[in-house]
Formats: C-alpha cells, sequence, structure tokens
C-alpha cells in the first residue's frame, strides 16, 4: 500500500534499465518499498538493474520482458505481472527512445518507430496498467515526459512531439481517473545528463537522473499532479511557449 | 446473492491521505453484513478483495478503507436494544455514534466510561480501536466496559463475551476489524448527576514541571489531559495546559443550573462552524501555528479551580467545528500518537525536541498518562505516557523523522496507536507489538480465508493477501472497456440503491426501537474524499 506520505511498497517500472527509473528505485527502496519489478528489454542492462535494486535490499526484484512497441501483449503483460506479483502501488512509465533527429527526418519508418516507442506503445501499456490498478482501487502512475513536449523544436521534434502526445494523454487518463484511487504524476525534466544524451552538449537548465529521482519522489510524496526538473522550467516554458514563432524557429540547438 | 451491491466510492481516513475506492455497501440490518461476508467467502458476488467494517471514518489513516474491496458502512446499525436504568447496562447497533448515546443517556443519568477527543465515533469502532480517553488511568479503555458483543465473522455469528471466549474477545478489542464485524454490542456505562464537568486549569512553564504535576497530582483527577506547545524552545520547551477534572453533582453547580436540573442534564450537539471548502495545504504552517500555541498559552487561566465546564466542550472541543480535517489542505495531516512506558518518560522530552529542531508544527500536542493496559494483543494502551501530534503531510522532512520517532518508541519499549497510523513501516508494527503472534493466531481461526482485508492490514502485512485475480475478461471486452468502467472489475458497479435512507426514521418518530437519524452526526455516511480531485 502507499502510506499518507507518499511512500509505495512495490514499484513496477516500464523501462527498468532507464537510468532516471534506476535513480527512482535506488531512493524508493531503503524507504520500505519491498517489491520492485523491473519490465523492459532482456539483456545485461537490466539484469544488472534487478541486482542493483537486490543489493539495495528490496525484498523482490524481478524483471520480467516489456516491448512497448508490442502492444497487443501488453493486456497480458500487465496480467502476468499483477497476477504474479499482487497488488502494485506505483508505476513509473520510463521507457523512451531519443532517436537521432537528423537521421530519422530522413527515414520516416526510424521516426514512426520513435512515435511508436514514446508514445503509442506506452499509451498501450498504460492503459493496461490502469486496467489492473483500477481494479485494485489505488495507485499511482509516474510519467516520465519532457519539457521538449511542451513546444516542438526543429532540432528535435520527432522526440518532442512524441513527448507531447504521451504527456497529453497522460494527462487526460489522469483526469479520468478522478475518483478512483488511482493517480497520476506527469514529470517534465529538461536535458538530462546521461547515457541517453551522451556526447551531445547540454541544454540550459540541465539536470541529471538523480536529481529527477529526488524531484519525483518528492512529487509523489505530496501527490503533485506535475513536476518540473528543475522546478524553474515550470515558468521558462511558460515564457517559451509565449514566445513569437519567429523567434522560436532560431532557437539554437 | 447477486453482484456488487455497493456504489463505488473513493474513501479516506481523518487524515485525507492515501485515498483508496471501494464497494461501499450500506448496512442497513445485520442480516446484510452476514449476506455480504457470505459472498465475500463464496467468491459469488462478492468481491475478491474482502471487506471491512466502517464506522464515522475518525481514524486518521487507512484502518476503514479496502482498495478494490467491499467495505461495510455500519453505521446504519444504530439502534438501542436494550437498556437497564437501574445497572447503566445498554445494547445497542454498533454503528451508533457515542455522540447519540450521550444525547439519550446523559439526561437519564448515564455516561459513556470512555470518550475520545471526538464524540463522533461508533461504538463498533469504540471497540475495534480499543479507544482510550482521558480517564484511561483511572478506567482503562473502552472495551473494559464492553461485557459482550455479536460479531460477525466468516465462520459464523457468535456473541462473544471476556469469559465465552476470552481470545476473540481480547483480539477483537483493537483488532481494527479484521477478526469480524461487530454488529451490537452490551456496554456499562458510568453514572452522572449533570452534563458538567468541575474542572482545574493550570499552567505549566515546561515539560518538566507539566510532566511532574500529572506524575503526581492524577490520582486525585478522574479525567486529565495536557495540551503542549510543541514550538517553545530552550527554557520554555514543552509548555502546557493541563486541565483536568470530574463529573459534577447538581450541587456543585451554580444556582441557576441547580434550580433546573433538566438543563443541568442536558445534552444537545451544536456543530458552531463548519468548514466549507478544503483551502490549500499550507494555511497551517509555523506562523499561524506558533500565534494559535501563544494565544491558547495565553487564554489559560494560570490556575483555576473548580470551573464548571459543560461535557462537550471539555471533552469534544473541536466537534464543534464541522470538518476541521479540512483545514490542513489537499495533502491532509497525519496523527503521531505513541506510548512509552514511565521509566522513559524523556522519550516525550526528546521527541518535542525534534519537532523543534525540525520547525514542523504540530497544530495539537497532547500528553495523557495511561493506566495498566487490557489483555488485547493489539490494543494500544499500556501504562506510561502518550503523546498525540498533529502533523501537516508534504513537508519531505516529516517521512524521516516519525521513522526516527518510531525507532526511539521501540527502543523505549513502546508503541504507536493504530487508529492513528497511517505510515509505520511492517518491521517497526511487529517490533511495537510482540502479541501479534498471538493475534494471527485468533484471526486464522476466525477467519482462515482471509475474506477480513483492509488497507492498513495489506500495509502492515496483518491479512497476507492472497493474489486474487479478477476473472479474464474476454480480449474484445477488454479493448472496448479500456478506458471506461474498471476493466477488470468483476461486473459493472451500480449505483446503489437510494431506497434503503428511507427506512431511517425521521428524527421526530416517538417510535421507541426507532433508528433515528442522530442529529449531526457528522458527514453523510458516504463520504467521498475529493483530494484527487482538487
Amino acid at each position: 500500500m502507499i502510506d499518507a506520505v507518499g511512500r509505495p511498497q512495490s514499484v513496477l517500472v516500464l523501462g527498468g534499465s532507464s537510468e532516471i527509473a534506476q535513480a527512482i528505485v535506488a531512493r524508493l527502496v531503503p524507504a520500505r518499498c519491498r517489491t520492485v519489478v523491473l519490465a523492459g528489454r532482456e539483456g545485461p542492462r537490466l539484469d544488472e538493474a534487478v541486482a542493483r535494486a537486490t543489493s539495495a535490499g528490496a525484498d523482490v526484484a524481478e524483471s520480467v520482458a516489456f516491448d512497448a512497441t508490442d502492444t497487443a501483449g501488453h493486456a497480458a503483460f500487465a496480467d502476468r505481472v499483477f497476477d504474479r506479483f499482487g497488488d502494485i502501488d506505483l508505476v513509473v512509465v520510463a521507457a523512451g527512445v531519443l532517436g537521432d533527429q537528423e537521421a530519422d527526418e530522413r527515414d520516416p519508418e526510424a521516426a514512426a518507430d520513435v512515435l511508436t516507442t514514446n508514445f503509442a506503445g506506452l499509451a498501450s501499456a498504460m492503459l493496461a496498467v490502469t486496467g489492473r490498478l483500477r481494479h485494485q482501487g489505488y495507485g499511482r502512475l509516474v510519467v516520465l515526459s519532457s519539457v521538449a513536449g511542451l513546444r516542438a523544436r526543429k532540432a528535435n521534434f520527432i522526440y518532442g512531439s512524441s513527448k507531447a502526445g504521451l504527456d497529453a494523454f497522460a494527462q487526460g487518463l489522469g483526469d479520468s481517473l478522478a475518483g478512483t484511487g488511482v493517480d497520476v504524476t506527469i514529470v517534465r525534466p529538461g536535458f538530462v545528463v546521461g547515457r541517453m544524451t551522451e556526447g551531445m552538449d547540454p541544454a540550459p537548465f540541465s539536470t541529471t537522473p538523480d536529481a529527477v529521482a529526488e524531484a519525483v519522489v518528492a512529487g509523489i510524496g505530496s501527490g503533485a499532479s506535475v513536476v518540473y526538473v528543475p522546478p524553474l522550467l515550470r515558468w521558462v516554458f511558460l515564457l517559451m511557449r509565449q514566445l513569437p514563432r519567429a523567434v522560436w524557429r532560431r532557437m539554437p540547438g | 446473492m447477486a453482484g456488487p451491491l455497493g456504489r463505488r466510492s473513493l474513501l479516506t481516513g481523518w487524515g485525507r491521505t492515501a485515498p483508496s475506492s471501494a464497494d461501499v455497501v450500506h448496512a442497513v440490518h445485520p442480516d446484510i453484513v452476514d449476506q455480504v461476508l457470505a459472498a465475500a467467502r463464496s467468491g459469488d458476488g462478492g468481491s475478491p478483495r474482502g471487506l471491512i467494517a466502517r464506522g464515522l471514518g475518525r481514524s486518521y489513516g487507512d484502518a476503514a478503507q479496502n482498495a478494490g474491496g467491499t467495505v461495510l458502512d455500519a453505521t446504519w446499525l444504530d439502534a438501542v436494544h436494550a437498556a437497564d436504568l437501574d445497572s447503566g447496562s445498554i445494547t445497542v447497533g454498533a454503528g451508533i455514534s457515542l455522540q447519540t448515546l450521550m444525547e439519550r443517556f446523559v439526561p437519564l443519568g448515564w455516561f459513556v466510561p470512555v470518550t475520545p477527543g471526538t464524540r463522533l465515533v461508533t461504538v463498533g469502532g469504540a471497540i475495534a480501536a480499543d479507544i482510550h480517553g482521558k480517564n484511561h488511568h483511572v478506567d482503562g479503555s473502552f472495551c473494559s466496559h464492553v461485557t459482550a458483543f455479536t460479531l460477525v465473522s466468516p465462520v459464523g455469528t457468535t456473541v462473544v463475551t471476556p469469559a465465552s471466549d476470552p481470545d476473540l474477545f481480547w483480539a477483537t478489542a483493537g483488532g481494527m476489524g479484521l477478526t469480524g464485524v461487530i454488529t451490537q454490542a452490551t456496554i456499562q456505562m458510568i453514572p452522572v448527576e449533570t452534563s458538567y464537568m468541575l474542572v482545574d486549569t493550570e499552567r505549566a512553564a515546561d515539560l518538566d514541571q507539566a510532566m511532574d504535576l500529572m506524575l503526581h497530582g492524577d490520582g486525585a483527577y478522574r479525567y486529565s489531559v495536557a495540551w503542549i506547545d510543541c514550538q517553545s524552545t530552550g527554557s520554555r520547551l514543552g509548555r502546557s495546559v493541563l486541565t483536568r477534572g470530574d463529573h459534577a453533582r447538581l450541587e456543585d453547580l451554580p444556582v441557576r443550573l441547580r434550580q433546573n436540573p433538566d438543563r443541568a442534564r442536558s445534552f444537545t450537539s451544536r456543530t458552531l462552524a463548519s468548514v466549507p471548502l478544503t483551502p490549500p495545504s499550507g494555511l497551517l504552517n509555523p506562523l499561524t501555528v506558533g500565534a494559535f500555541n501563544e494565544f491558547w498559552f495565553r487564554k489559560a487561566p494560570k490556575h483555576q479551580r473548580g470551573k464548571p465546564h459543560h461535557m462537550s466542550g471539555f471533552f469534544h472541543p473541536l466537534d464543534g467545528v464541522g470538518s476541521w480535517n479540512r483545514l490542513y489542505g489537499t495533502r491532509g495531516f497525519l496523527q503521531y500518537q505513541f506510548v512509552v512506558p514511565d521509566e522513559h518518560g524523556e522519550t516525550v522530552r526528546r521527541v518535542i525536541e525534534r519537532l523543534t529542531e525540525v520547525k514542523l508544527a504540530s497544530f495539537l500536542a497532547v500528553l495523557k498518562r495511561f493506566g495498566p493496559g487490557d489483555p488485547g494483543p493489539l490494543s494500544f494502551p499500556m501504562p506510561g505516557w502518550t503523546l498525540a501530534l498533529d502533523l501537516p503531510v508534504g513537508y519531505p522532512v516529516l517521512d524521516g523523522l516519525l521513522d526516527d520517532l518510531d525507532r526511539a518508541v521501540i527502543d523505549a519499549g513502546g508503541r504507536v496507536y493504530l487508529a492513528k497510523d497511517s505510515r509505520v513501516s511492517p518491521q517497526a508494527f511487529r517490533a511495537m507489538y510482540p502479541g501479534l503472534d498471538a493475534w494471527q493466531q485468533v484471526r486464522r481461526r476466525v477467519d482462515p480465508d482471509g475474506v477480513l482485508r483492509s488497507d492498513l492490514g495489506r500495509r502492515l502485512g496483518l491479512c497476507d493477501d492472497v493474489v486474487a485475480p479478477p476473472p479474464p475478461p474476454t480480449r474484445g471486452r477488454r479493448r472496448a472497456t479500456a478506458s471506461a468502467q474498471g476493466t477488470t472489475a468483476p461486473a459493472p458497479a451500480t449505483p446503489a440503491p437510494r431506497a434503503p435512507r428511507a427506512t431511517r426514521t425521521p428524527k421526530a418518530s416517538p417510535a421507541p426501537e426507532a433508528t433515528t437519524d442522530p442529529a449531526g452526526t457528522g458527514p453523510p455516511p458516504e463520504r467521498t474524499a475529493e483530494r484527487t480531485r482538487t
């Protein structure tokens, strides 16, 4: 169960090898989260994440195969997880790919893959787990969106639009869940320095997986519906979205 | 029974934290309790996630919630079945509130043996939490005054007395509803001449003085409690206002009341004001609470003896403000109440010091001495000191602080109160209640399949949840309903029929056995928390 200060006792991560998700799990386990289910592409990275959760002290830490693009299998996936592990207090939706904007612009299929993974696939998976959360009468979804989805830039509009879709979907889903005991927290980080952005120059207001995790844990503790990391981005993007298009399209990078 | 009867509602405890939704079934008659329990047990139309009874929802945490399962609203079981005015023994439905008991029996010369800081609790809840009051050091807790109750458990319905089945009686006393649904109880009331109290009030300059006064003076009073200012530091740390007293006899009262015995015995509940909406969190912050604490301390007379106060002001000052829990805002609040044995009185000081260090303001801090506990393995009271702190949720420092306090309480051989708890860990709980194994044995006897379940029980590992998968819907249906009703609910939840409401006789009805609607019994039974909608 989730306690009065928002601490879950079990967590399911979609995208279990994500750095941000691992940083979140690393904070949840010492705060009495006993069950950690890491769903993702099977491989050494996922195994490593499971080992880390175990050594952090989780009673149960296991991986489950999950493919965001396999929408036909998502209902069965949700059933498998909830039937095996029981109630899931927190679902962290952290799967996602950055893509390669320049290459993908010339490769429509690759661009569609980014959109499928980041948006359509996760939307399907979220609906599947939400069905089970409704049934258990409580729970929280943490959806890792991005400020890139608030206004698409020419430099990364494929990724940005996928996050825009995911973000809008999560907002609507959260509203549709009012009164069910299930809540949605949307996380909008800025540029996160990490594996996903290796070799890129950090944008202004960049952050780290650990800082995102800290903000997420604080956000679920206070029941926040939207979390910006760093928090200042809330106001920065309030302004950014008002910029005239002529200015916006000259934004560097 | 065909299909679920309840209406899916979002529930929280009094602290308005950790909401969960459940099918709320109105138990308008004890038979319904049997039927819902039977259905839950057989899985035929009942919820696979079990059931728990709920009274007036005054537990601060998740005790009367059952996420995804059934919650039986027992406030409908509010009849008076038997009353012996010579002995003061009464038999009532478990859903009757202590407020109703006071309204009806104080004018007849009988008062409830134990009342907590609110009278808006049901008799069933009072037993399930084995509540205590300001008279614990003299009279013990509520269940010490219960001579029998009817318990509907999955293995059957029994009248339980301390002699007939002591294990079950005491496992139910403080058992948080997890041994069965109490439908009826026989209580030994205490005689009173008036509805007034004679109260001595004094200020204590610091915690040492307060504890000293209580240690050496409480024996002379039937009721005793200290309000503590948890923000003062240094030499004023723990400055307090002690209020102690006893029931007033008619001859103790001023002439105007003495000459009007009806008035001297009257007990009518009035709500002076209600909090109409939930303000944003943060209204009760260190600044406002500090101002209140200063005012409260200065308002109290330095020393006053034998002042007549009406019962309701003495016992239940907050009941005058409806829905005061909303003042804590959308994030809600929690109460941390612990007890430590006498020899560890310094733990109380350490807790208050920690609170002042982190500058967390406790709006209400109440210190009291307990007398001997009763045999209930999950019953809270034990001889020593108990401190209760109301704290707003949403301050990141709170989680770790309370975990530290848990450790200090365990080290001192103490425990926290389950009726108030909303965040203790299963491990800490286990260390606090060494009688847990004995309690589990009784639970396995009366609920072998684990039908009685609550969010508190799940959180603390009291009911090892058997994973009950929902009936697998067909693939096509799943897709079609994915965004509408719960995709995996056994059947579409139908709204509860409104008809049962009409079975409550209006207040004016003279029928002696009538289940009259107690005036102002707080919010209506289906309290849907709106926390998540803000």
